[in-house]
């Protein structure tokens, strides 16, 4: 047989693009389970419904670009993109909003800007704003967690088949409105003048239902940690964005605790720790080097704050993260690492930048 | 001890280092063929000083090194030199390389050799030497040679020597084995190593998977004198990198761009130690090497000791190769290896480890993903670069961004292709970006040289564009001149024949065109002859008398043309370009003529005795062209020999007094402190006294041969000089009267000035008189000539000449009578280079005076502006002192009257030199 000739190195890491994002998808398992105890079958379906488009149109598109298929599925970025949507959208989300959100993620925040890798803007991220910009009825109508229908006694959640009714079903049940209410963030920000204090105390979904919060959130701390330890991404990021979070809205609720929220709760309410482990890791958007990921991530948490405490939304991540994107070039710009032998880091806009 | 330092990422491959293991080095069997490359190292090829045929015995210098960085390569075992080719070498490219080939006898012969008894006891550079001698080139894997590094100590300060037993590549066992079992040689060479560079601390860097080494090498040191510390650091690739190393090991950076002992530290590979010990020690020179012989293709794997040009395919076999399985051959570690695809490559002094690789050992890497910057490569560089930001770099071709990036600072040690999970070969990337910008880089060097080059000639050609020039006018001058000399001569005497020597070259073209149109119309006339006769003609015999007469015309000129050719024209115009093309050419024709004949005498046809008697001719012809070149040559030559050789003969007398002063000092200083070699820089100063006296005498002779011999154009340069001071000397005189009569202050001082400048120009003069040049009154006065008229004159001439020129194409072409015209023109002509001659002498006449004034035209009217100016700045400042400080008033004026004699007395002069 003859001898191959390559160049070196000979070695290598048996892992694979597939791989890290199978690890991701595992990583998201608790917080789905999590989501689905609490809030019912919607989310679930949701995810499953969002990867089969998900594939559907990536399959597509590749094909439409004349790529080998089965080589660009098997990545699963997909899948990843499918399934981060999935888990954001409100879990009674009519299936058309998930089919506008996939289609936007997939074809046009991707493969419009040339596929895997190439995106400059998070393609879950993208979906997810426009539809809330074009679709705030149906984005901010958020599920009541099971421990606030008849008093949580049991596991009351709405049945699978019902759930699936009402996601593809054209009309809306009139039983739905038993199952939808504010999520904590909207509850916080609508409180008709009460104070933070007073909002914890009689606002239904801040006395008694922040529990499903901080247990989805407790679940996505865990698969992100589990990342950080699998080595898919550094520990730069989420804890950039998560102290930044902490420290800035410390600063404001020492300052007036009546009107600005405790960080705990922003740590633990809304999207923040879907948003820090799994969406602002994302490595193709994000700044590359360990000193831009903390730049990047400080960026996303003050954002979070300022969007959630004086913007328009009551949640904040998406337009953080795109806001970010958007400048994680000029991040990385500034941050190059000092290299082995150089007294300084190159930065700036050096060699024909 | 262990280390507080860390350098960045790395990475854990499997090390597969276990199955090398478990036998004791084995001794390669001595192949039938050995393949010896010349260059095995980095640097300049060695130089080979053995034949094709030549039997050489084991140890026996086969090639000797060429320059600073080179080794000496060796016999590796006794036999006969069948080939000196080349062959396949191991190298990344699988490139051929000059080998000597030596078929081996079997006897394993040694040449005589010898250790060193006590290597402490020779000067250094003698060991480095033995070290340079026995070809010692860094053993880890580049080659770099060693007695380049153990000089280091001599301008840098080694605080510190490091000995890189890391081996951190995953396969290779090689260091392992020779530690395990010859760890007190390795101590030894370090000794030595130490015992050259002298550095205060000597580091053995380790990493923790070789226990039985470091416990071996614990042993080793017991007894040493050094400051010597073993460190034991975790196995993490690539820590055995030279950069890396040194940070592991110290903490310190080796700054980009520069070398390890810039910061004061010095590394060494193990391997070289123990064949430093070698050399030294037992005077065995670098020709065999412990080579890790491993993969999943040998049912044997082990380490060998092999001669170095081994062919692969010996080891492989000692090492049960299966032929079958074999998938991949890699040279060197996997990480960093290259693969060769053939086993007959031989066995070089940096080949550490061959692994034959089974396909499922070392697979094909998989298609490469798009990169998903996930940067798993930035985390593991070992560089601390941005290996994904890079790859987008060299991708795009943003070679400048690469740059930026530190691209070149990428050691390729693969880690980030190891890990990446999109099977990118990015070291691959780095490798094309480098040779890229290396390419860009020679171009531009090539195309700035180009560049300088073609600025270079173009200024060149201008300058000789100019000298031509200046040469053209210089010889329109001197025909100008020559001419109106002849004219008064041809006044004076009607008589005399024209033959004035400049003129002759001028006459010469002349008499040459006359000749040729004297042979075309002869010719002409000729055919009309030969034609008439054809035809039968009338007025064949008028036709006839014209031949014969255009025939003695011809005759008359050609002989003219001959004679002038002959005439002392090649002594008096010492043109030696000119004679050269003419002995050149008379060369030619004499061979063209030896031509001819043989050609006609072996034809048999044709006029041979007149060829004959052409041939004798023009051997005559030639002898005279070259003897007159030769003369002229060897004539001219000598006018300038004298006066370098006194410029040398002084500069060579100086620097031997120096010399000589320089001895007397140290002779001086060693008396003083009772030097035993006193007696002998005695002898020494003596002796250069003694050249030092030779090159006076030399210098003394040469300057008194050569003052005579100052040529005329020295003579006229110190006539310049001395006129150009009288005229300095003139204008202080007048400065000086004009400042004594103002009273000023400055007259002290420029009464000085005058004295100096009239010592100075009576200095000249001496010098001029001793040149042999004769004082004379400058030229008084120039004639007055009307140069306007003069001008013009040349010009209406010029005209007219136009005009009969013009007539005379006409009628030409018309064939109508044109001898009158012709007349006409020829005597136009005349005229015209009479009355330019006449404009050119005195225009030249002109430039001449105000050149015997010591003044130059240009500068004159130049300082004339200038006094002017100053005039009218004084009026100026005059009128405001009117209105402002009326007591600085007659300082002023005085100013203002001082000003405008100086302005008055330059215009006048400027008038007298201009009409």
């Amino acid at each position: 047989m003859a001898l191959i000739r390559s160049s070196s190195p000979h070695l290598h890491k048996a892992s694979s693009t597939g791989e890290v994002m199978r690890l991701v998808i595992l990583a998201t398992l608790p917080g789905l389970a999590a989501m689905t105890f609490f809030f019912g079958w919607g989310t679930l379906i949701n995810v499953v419904w969002a990867i089969l488009l998900a594939v559907g149109f990536e399959a597509a598109i590749v094909r439409l670009r004349k790529r080998p298929l089965s080589f660009y599925l098997s990545d699963y970025s997909a899948v990843v993109t499918a399934l981060l949507l999935g888990l954001a959208l409100p879990p009674f989300a009519p299936w058309w909003v998930t089919v506008v959100g996939v289609f936007v993620a997939i074809v046009i925040a991707k493969h419009l800007y040339g596929g895997l890798g190439q995106n400059p803007f998070n393609p879950a991220m993208v979906a997810y704003a426009l539809l809330l910009v074009s679709f705030p009825v149906a984005m901010t109508q958020w599920t009541v967690p099971f421990v606030l229908i008849d008093g949580g006694e049991s596991w009351n959640v709405l049945g699978f088949t019902d759930t699936l009714a009402v996601i593809f079903s054209s009309v809306e049940p009139s039983f739905i409105d038993s199952y939808s209410g504010a999520t904590p963030l909207d509850a916080m920000r609508h409180r008709s003048g009460l104070t933070t204090e007073e909002a914890w105390a009689s606002v239904p979904v801040l006395a008694e239902g922040i529990g499903a919060w901080h247990a989805v959130s407790a679940a996505y701390f865990m698969g992100g940690i589990f990342l950080i330890y699998r080595k898919v991404f550094t520990i730069h990021t989420p804890m950039a964005v998560l102290l930044s979070l902490a420290f800035i809205s410390s600063v404001f609720y020492a300052l007036d605790p009546s009107s600005f929220a405790d960080p705990f709760f922003h740590l633990t309410a809304g999207a923040t720790m879907l948003g820090a482990f799994f969406i602002a890791t994302d490595p193709v958007t994000s700044a590359t080097s360990n000193r831009g990921k903390i730049y990047f991530g400080i960026g996303i948490g003050v954002l979070i704050y300022v969007i959630r405490s004086w913007g328009g939304y009551p949640d904040a991540v998406a337009f953080a993260v795109l806001l970010m994107n958007l400048s994680a070039p000029f991040i990385d710009q500034y941050t190059q690492p000092r290299s082995y032998g150089h007294s300084k880091p190159n930065r700036g806009f050096k060699g024909g930048a | 001890m262990s280390t507080p330092y860390s350098f960045h990422g790395g990475i854990h491959p499997p090390e597969n280092k276990r199955q090398s293991t478990g036998l004791a080095v084995q001794l390669a069997p001595i192949p039938e063929q050995l393949t010896v490359p010349l260059s095995q190292h980095i640097g300049a090829p060695s130089e080979t000083i053995v034949k094709v045929g030549d039997k050489v015995l084991k140890g026996q210098v086969i090639s000797e090194a060429a320059g600073r960085i080179s080794v000496n390569v060796h016999a590796p075992s006794s036999g006969v030199v069948t080939a000196i080719e080349a062959r396949s070498v191991p190298h990344n490219s699988g490139m051929k390389a000059p080998c000597i080939v030596i078929d081996t006898d079997g006897k394993d012969e040694w040449i005589e050799h010898q250790g060193l008894d006590d290597y402490r006891a020779i000067p250094k550079q003698e060991l480095i030497d033995v070290i340079r001698h026995a070809g010692i080139s860094g053993m880890g894997g580049a080659g770099f040679p060693t007695d380049v590094k153990l000089h280091l100590g001599d301008d840098h300060i080694v605080n510190t020597l490091v000995i890189n037993a890391m081996e951190c590549e995953p396969y290779i066992t090689a260091d392992d084995m020779l530690l395990r079992e010859r760890a007190d040689e390795v101590v030894k060479g370090i000794e030595i190593i130490a015992h050259l560079l002298q550095p205060s601390h000597v580091i053995i860097g380790m990493e923790d998977n070789k226990p039985q080494a470091v416990r071996a090498l614990e042993q080793a040191v017991v007894g040493t004198a050094l400051n010597l510390d073993i460190v034991v650091v975790p196995t993490v690739y690539p820590s055995g990198g030279e950069k890396q190393l040194i940070k592991l090991l110290t903490g310190i950076e080796v700054p980009s761009g520069r070398i390890p002992a810039d910061v004061g530290i010095v590394c060494q590979n193990v391997g070289t130690a123990a064949a430093i010990y070698e050399a030294v020690e037992l005077g065995i020179p670098l020709i065999s090497r412990i080579v890790t012989l491993t993969g999943e293709a040998l049912g044997h794997p082990h380490n060998m000791r092999a001669l170095i040009g081994t062919p692969l395919s010996v080891l492989l076999q000692a090492a049960e190769l299966k032929e079958k399985a074999l998938h991949r051959l890699v040279i060197g570690g996997p990480m960093m290896g290259f693969t060769v695809d053939s086993q007959s490559i031989p066995v070089i002094k940096t080949t550490n480890c061959v692994i034959a690789a089974t396909y499922e050992e070392m697979p094909p890497a998989p298609p490469a993903n798009p990169c998903i910057r996930c940067g798993m490569c930035e985390q593991v560089c070992p560089a601390e670069l941005l290996p994904q930001q890079l790859y987008w770099f060299a991708k795009g071709k943003e070679f400048e961004k690469a740059k930026n990036h530190n691209l070149f600072d990428c050691i390729e040690c693969g880690a980030c292709t190891y890990v990446c999970p999109s099977n990118i070969p990015l070291v691959q990337y780095y490798r094309f970006a480098k040779a890229e910008i290396r390419t860009e880089e020679a171009e531009q060097r090539k195309s700035d040289h180009a560049r300088i080059r073609f600025e270079a000639r173009q200024a060149r050609l201008e300058n000789e564009k100019l000298e031509k020039e200046a040469r053209r006018k210089q010889r329109a001058a001197d025909a100008a001149k020559a001419q109106a000399v002849r004219k008064d001569k041809a006044l004076q005497q009607p008589s005399e024949t024209a033959g004035d020597t400049p003129a002759a070259e001028l006459d010469l073209k002349a008499l040459k065109t006359a000749a040729a149109v004297a042979r075309t119309k002869l010719k002409k006339a000729q055919q009309a002859l030969k034609n008439a006769q054809d035809k039968g003609l009338d007025g064949i015999d008028v036709l006839e008398k014209t031949v014969a007469e255009l025939e003695t015309k011809s005759a008359t000129a050609q002989q003219a043309y001959d004679e002038a050719q002959n005439t002392p024209v090649a002594d008096t115009a010492v043109d030696i370009k000119q004679l050269k093309t003419n002995a050149a050419v008379a060369r030619t024709k004499l061979k063209q003529a030896e031509k001819a004949l043989a050609k006609a005498e072996e034809s048999g046809e044709g006029d041979i005795d007149g060829l004959k008697l052409r041939l004798s001719e023009q051997e005559v012809k030639t002898k005279t062209a070259q003897q007159a070149y030769d003369q002229a040559e060897s004539g001219d030559v000598p006018a300038s020999a004298p006066a370098v050789d006194i410029a040398e003969l002084k500069a060579e007398m100086e620097s031997m007094l120096g010399k000589v002063e320089k001895a007397k000092q140290a002779l001086k200083v060693a008396e003083e402190a009772a030097s035993p070699a006193v007696e002998k820089m005695k002898a020494g100063v003596e002796k250069l006294q003694a050249k030092y006296e030779s090159a006076k005498a030399a210098f003394v002779e040469a300057e008194q041969n050569a003052k005579p011999q100052v040529s005329a154009a020295q003579l006229d340069d110190l006539r310049a000089d001395m006129q150009a001071m009288q005229a300095k000397v003139d204008k202080a005189q007048k400065a000086l009267e004009t400042a004594e009569a103002a009273g000023s202050p400055a007259a002290e001082k420029m009464k000085a000035g005058v004295e100096k400048l009239r010592g100075k120009y009576s200095a000249l003069c001496e010098e001029f008189t001793q040149a042999g040049g004769q004082l004379e009154e400058p030229v008084a006065e120039a004639s007055p000539i009307d140069a306007k008229a003069l001008k013009q004159q040349v010009s209406i001439m010029r005209t007219k000449l136009k005009k009969a020129k013009t007539a005379l194409d006409l009628a030409e072409e018309q064939g109508s009578d044109v001898s009158d015209l012709q007349a006409d023109f020829d005597r136009l002509t005349q005229l015209h280079d009479e009355a330019k001659a006449q404009f050119d002498a005195y225009e030249s006449q002109q430039a001449a005076v105000a050149a015997a004034e010591g003044v130059d035209l240009k500068q004159l009217k130049i300082d004339a502006a200038m006094a002017r100016a100053a005039v009218t700045k004084a009026e100026r400042a005059l009128s405001k002192a009117k209105e402002e400080a009326p007591d600085e008033l007659p300082v002023i004026e005085q100013d203002l009257l001082a000003a405008q004699q100086k302005a008055d007395k330059l215009n006048q002069t400027l008038s007298r030199f201009t009409d």
